[in-house]
């Protein structure tokens, strides 16, 4: 079929949608690698050049990219990655390891898997043989029999590197940043964190063996940069199979960017967090309203999605509580403000209780001991009143020492959006000695 | 109703079926069918659905994955005691016997990513694969590094798969403090009154008009409302006191109609109710047996709070109980027959006005427990290995507890674990005033 022709295929508006959905979800959920990075133009020159230093000239190398969570360091590797695969020589050559701090957790599976991905010799099909000693010295060997003109280089990268820091003794990285150092195979450390602080963890050996280059991905967005993000992210690319739907899409998504309370709406994300993470958030949310019915983005969606994205989760869980529990949320927050946030136990809130029911000499809340202690356990299962201290068991339950985790504009705030409360309780929270 | 859910690439039919099961649920569910999206797009990496108690977290969830025939596992953290038995419970469901068996004897959670990828190479998904994980607070407890590797586990095994975590405690109590990839979070509300009525209302009783059980429900919630909103709780004590609340029908005395009537007849056995079976004093079974007797008659399981201890035990928990609610400069007071003149000025400090009984007990030495015992206990007791035995039997029986763990021998501290209820009754055997005796009642 001509290209032409293609172009004037019109699909029915169903499988436009469908489309639509399965292109922009693989972009927000499984992190698809962008054409382009924006932004980290230097950084990636830097690690480019960096890493064919490894695999073409043979030199060792280690290096550490430190940022934020959701800064795109992950994104970043692997956009060099794939520019360095086009490279034939690099591709032939490279061997890649690829670790994660969170699945590695001690050096003996980390070692265990850096010789399956290396598919050394003491591996039989996917089993790794020997002890821990052994495959070390066994690695190493292979490591150390290698130079620099004839053995293939190899790349570790270690994701969460700041975890592979608690390690006992450090020895995975001793051992790696060792290699790098001496003049044995040719290898490149490549550790992706989000500590800023992450060289203090590290043993004053292991430190003096790594060469101390960090590249950081620090955000320097501003906020027409973070639009245009938005509408990249939205829009769909060229080659989508109906010409016409794509155009229609674009424009639509072009306007939308530039509406005032879609722009409210980023402004207020761009200011809690810089954070391109918490952004696709926002965005799935929204692709998630397209529909059939309703084929575009709009603005209300968008009010919608940072609703539920920014909406207080401990005062939607106040709003569910019985009348009782509230009542005693009250009486613990004039426990809190009388005895300036000592800890409390169950008898002086029911106590506290009991003045607020005398003075209001109506038995509608009249409770026995043991549904208020029950009333008090949900709370604690909740997690909105916690243990001051850890020792439970020995002591009563009604002498136990608890803390409120509620401050007091959030119960004010939940009081006046509780469904049918009371009006004496709310005088009652609003009352400084009850 | 049936319109209310319509989501492309499922069967129409089974929509509908799923949203007759969930009634009041909808708007949830809808929003998280359009999350899911069609079967064989990607999903978010991670779901995190939160909110109270039978607000329908795991139904809606269940329902849905059963109707639609997603591939799922469900997973009960409080069954899963290790993560070795969540790998083995999630490879087998995903990919059949075979993979479980793979995994070694203690597996680690990069035994289970690597025996997932290859699986997964094999039999690459076609469709989301689910993962749910009910009770999701308890993985807090579990390996620090579980929780953040589940979260991108799509990142991680590179495979079209969400964990969709359902728990009762927001997310802010959840996040590691070196943060981890953000779920999406999704609240289920509670359910108003109005709900609660509408879904209690369908569990109707065959051989009465559903308008009579909708007017009972309403009698129920009238009464039970303001103390519990559990669904489960109130379906049960619905269940529970229907039988008590058609017996003037049943009898002839009033028609169905005559609402008045038979909420005369109901309340004052639902208040009971919430003083008995709200509180598992009595079991379920034993409230229904007590219909043909006096409801409340029956002593329920804290009334047993009598234990027979021998002559000198009782003496040396009061002893306990006076040194843990009474402050120890009035001990000279209490239990010095020829001491000097205290003032009742000086006696009386400003500052110890809130009650002891307020406070809590407070830990004594052994010495004062000793001291205390002797003075109350009229007959000359020697200070024998049988005494010293029963303070340490009365801290196993947990009447009693040990204070500091530092020095087990050398002054042990205790406090007395019992209510004033259960010493007054103690005291009362062996002839013992008790509350002459407490400061808080002078």
């Amino acid at each position: 079929m001509s290209k032409r022709k293609a172009k004037e295929a019109h699909l029915p508006i169903g499988e436009c949608i469908d489309q639509v959905h399965l292109i922009l979800r693989k972009r927000f959920c499984h992190q698809q690698l962008p054409d382009k990075l924006e932004g980290v133009e230097a950084q990636h020159k830097h690690l480019v050049e960096l890493l064919k230093r490894t695999a073409v000239h043979g030199e060792s190398n280690s290096v550490l990219i430190v940022g934020p969570r959701g800064a795109g360091k992950t994104t970043l590797l692997r956009s060099v990655l794939r520019e360095l695969s086009e490279v034939t020589e690099v591709q032939k050559n490279l061997l890649q390891v690829h670790l994660n701090g969170l699945l590695q957790t001690d050096d003996r599976i980390a070692l265990k898997e850096i010789t399956r991905q290396l598919h050394l010799e003491n591996v039989v099909g996917d089993r790794v043989f020997g002890s821990f000693a052994e495959n070390l010295a066994f690695l190493l060997d292979a490591l150390k029999k290698g130079d620099r003109s004839s053995s293939r280089p190899v790349l570790f990268v270690l994701d969460e590197f700041d975890l592979f820091a608690h390690h006992k003794n450090q020895t995975l990285l001793y051992n790696l940043f060792d290699v790098s150092q001496s003049a044995q195979a040719p290898v490149a450390v490549v550790g992706l964190t989000c500590r800023l602080d992450v060289l203090e963890l590290l043993e004053k050996r292991v430190k003096s063996r790594f060469s101390h280059r960090q590249i950081h991905l620090l955000s320097s967005l501003t906020f027409p940069q973070y639009v245009a993000r938005v509408q990249t992210q939205l829009s769909l690319p060229d080659d989508f199979p109906d010409g016409k739907f794509v155009r229609e899409w674009n424009a639509a998504v072009a306007t939308l960017c530039e509406d005032k309370s879609v722009e409210d709406v980023l402004r207020r994300h761009f200011n809690s967090s810089k954070d391109f993470r918490s952004l696709l958030m926002l965005l799935m949310l929204c692709l998630s309203r397209v529909s059939v019915a309703k084929p575009v983005i709009t603005p209300a969606d968008f009010l919608d999605a940072s609703r539920s994205c920014l909406a207080d989760a401990q005062a939607n869980m106040l709003h569910g509580l019985s009348i009782l529990e509230l009542c005693l949320i009250i009486a613990m927050k004039h426990l809190n403000d009388v005895y300036e946030g000592e800890p409390f136990n169950l008898q002086m809130v029911h106590n506290e209780f009991k003045k607020f029911l005398q003075r209001k000499s109506n038995s509608m809340y009249n409770f026995e001991q043991p549904v208020i202690m029950k009333a008090f356990e949900h709370l604690q299962q909740l997690e909105l009143i916690q243990p001051a201290d850890s020792s439970s068991a020995k002591t009563q339950r009604e002498y136990q020492l608890m803390r409120l985790m509620l401050d007091h504009s959030q119960i004010m705030e939940a009081l006046q959006k509780y469904p049918q409360c009371p009006t004496d309780l709310k005088q009652w929270a609003t009352s400084a000695f009850a | 109703m049936a319109g209310l859910l319509d989501q492309p690439g499922y069967d129409e039919e089974s929509l509908r079926r799923v949203s007759e099961q969930l009634p009041c649920r909808e708007l949830q569910a809808g929003m998280l069918l359009s999350l899911m999206g069609q079967p064989q797009q990607y999903c978010y990496p991670s779901l995190f659905i939160y909110g109270h108690r039978s607000s329908g977290k795991s139904h809606v969830v269940n329902v849905l994955m059963k109707e639609l025939e997603l591939p799922h596992t469900t997973v009960s953290c409080v069954e899963c005691i290790s993560a070795a038995l969540l790998f083995e419970q999630v490879l087998l469901s995903f990919f059949g016997c075979d993979a479980a068996a793979q995994l070694p004897r203690s597996p680690s959670i990069s035994d289970f990513v690597r025996i997932y990828r290859q699986q997964s190479s094999q039999f690459p998904a076609k469709q989301t694969r689910f993962i749910v994980m009910e009770k999701a607070e308890l993985l807090r407890d579990a390996d620090a590094n579980l929780l953040p590797a589940l979260l991108r586990l799509q990142e991680l095994v590179d495979d079209n798969v969400t964990v969709v975590l359902l728990s009762e405690i927001v997310w802010d109590k959840f996040r590691p403090n070196t943060g981890c990839f953000e779920p999406l979070l999704l609240h289920f509300p509670d359910y108003s009154k109005g709900e609660l009525q509408q879904i209690l209302s369908k569990d109707c009783h065959p051989s009465y008009s559903a308008e009579f059980y909708s007017s009972y429900i309403n009698i129920l919630l009238g009464v039970f409302y303001t103390v519990c909103r559990d669904l489960r709780e109130l379906r049960h004590l619905a269940a529970l006191n229907f039988s008590k609340f058609c017996e003037p029908v049943a009898a002839g005395k009033a028609k169905e109609t005559e609402t008045h009537k038979l909420w005369k007849n109901i309340e004052p056995h639902l208040k009971k109710a919430m003083q008995t079976v709200y509180l598992r004093e009595v079991s379920s079974l034993q409230w229904e047996q007590m219909e043909e007797h006096e409801a409340g008659a029956l002593r329920g399981l804290s009334a047993h709070t009598h234990v027979e201890l021998p002559y000198y035990s009782k003496f040396l928990l009061i002893a306990a109980y006076l040194a843990s609610y009474n402050p120890a400069r009035t001990d000279k007071r209490f239990f010095l027959k020829h001491h000097g003149k205290i003032k009742k000025t000086n006696f009386l400090k400003k500052n110890e006005k809130t009650s002891n009984h307020l406070l809590g007990p407070k830990p004594f030495p052994l010495d004062r427990l000793l001291a205390i015992f002797y003075s109350v206990v009229d007959s000359r007791v020697a200070p024998t290995a049988s005494i010293f035995s029963q303070i340490s039997s009365l801290v196993t029986l947990q009447l009693l507890t040990l204070v500091s763990h530092d020095d087990q021998l050398d002054t042990p501290k205790y406090k007395c674990a019992v209510s004033l209820d259960f010493i007054s009754a103690i005291s009362r055997t062996v002839n013992f005033d008790i509350v002459k005796y407490l400061y808080d009642f002078l």
